[in-house]
């Protein structure tokens, strides 16, 4: 209980991961809401490869957890410009109304 | 005992406010609770001894990311209870997902063992007695330079396509175009006419 291993790391991520899947799944209309959880899904991945790190004692994971920030932030720009435009355009950010290529 | 109490803090706070995240009904709330669970994250990071991951988290995320969104949020005038319509519509089927991802994550947890050849030898071990952003910066610089500059240039490309998404050109606005007024020259507009007395042009 208070020896803090690698596993309880794992959990808190699993369990964050968890929540942005939930998260997409109930905010389906609010494009907004959506971006924020897949930043929360990341952010579990993040903690994952961290934990990796320091039990393994190898620093490759927390490389690899900078290259996944850097990725997410460029993600999380483009995401929120395709949005302006999309609202410009459309005046409504509404999921279901994405429709135009009718895919 | 002290760092197990900080770890249930740290692991408590971020998970409360990833909930949050996804069931406030303020997006400007949720993009708050987004930036707590950045900030708590930020500590399980340091716990772990990622000081250099756990600073770069709060510059990036809460300085950057996190005030973008606030920024995109608080811009778009968006109708959110419209939104919102049919939220808990949702709940059963996502509850019923997350729920089968939790416990298949969760029996993953509980079965997986560590290869040998992991714990023996990593690709890059942590050096001893030098500080964590010491050694991931002997790290990038050297072994994964590359990746490093393939990083930025991701950056890069990102910074160009959002800002050549968002500009945009407005028709009907007359704008001052320096160029056009310091190109013109007396004699292409000014021409000079000699006017007879008593007769006008």
């Amino acid at each position: 209980m208070f020896e803090i291993g690698l596993s309880h790391y794992l959990t808190v991520a699993a369990i964050l991961f968890t929540l942005g899947v939930f998260g997409i799944f109930l905010n389906r209309k609010n494009v907004i809401v959506i971006l924020m959880s897949i930043e929360l899904m990341l952010l579990a991945v993040n903690i994952n490869l961290v934990a990796f790190s320091a039990h393994l004692n190898d620093l490759v994971g927390q490389v690899f957890t900078m290259f996944v920030l850097t990725v997410a932030a460029a993600e999380a720009a483009v995401g929120l410009a395709i949005l302006m435009v999309y609202f410009r355009n459309r005046g409504t950010i509404a999921v279901e109304d994405i429709n135009m290529m009718k895919g | 005992m002290v760092q197990a109490l900080a770890f249930y803090m740290f692991a408590f706070i971020t998970i409360a406010s990833a909930v949050m995240v996804i069931s406030a009904r303020n997006p400007v709330h949720s993009v708050l609770f987004l930036i707590l669970t950045f900030f708590n994250s930020a500590g399980l990071f340091v716990l772990l001894g990622a000081e250099f991951l756990a600073m770069i988290l709060v510059v990036v995320y809460v300085g950057a990311v996190a005030v973008l969104f606030m920024f995109v949020v608080m811009m778009l005038d968006i109708n959110f209870v419209e939104l919102r319509q049919g939220f808990l519509q949702y709940v059963p089927i996502g509850g019923l997902i997350g729920l089968i991802l939790l416990a298949e994550l969760l029996v993953v947890l509980g079965g997986w063992v560590l290869s040998p050849e992991a714990v023996s030898g990593g690709a890059a071990p942590t050096p001893e007695g030098i500080s964590n952003t010491h050694a991931l910066g002997q790290l990038i610089y050297t072994h994964y330079v590359y990746l490093f500059q393939a990083a930025g240039m991701v950056l890069l490309v990102a910074m160009i396509g959002a800002i050549v998404l968002t500009h945009r050109k407005r028709v009907g606005v007359r704008k001052q175009v320096i160029s056009d007024q310091l190109a013109r020259r007396a004699e292409e507009t000014v021409t000079v006419i000699s006017v007879e007395s008593g007769k006008g042009i």
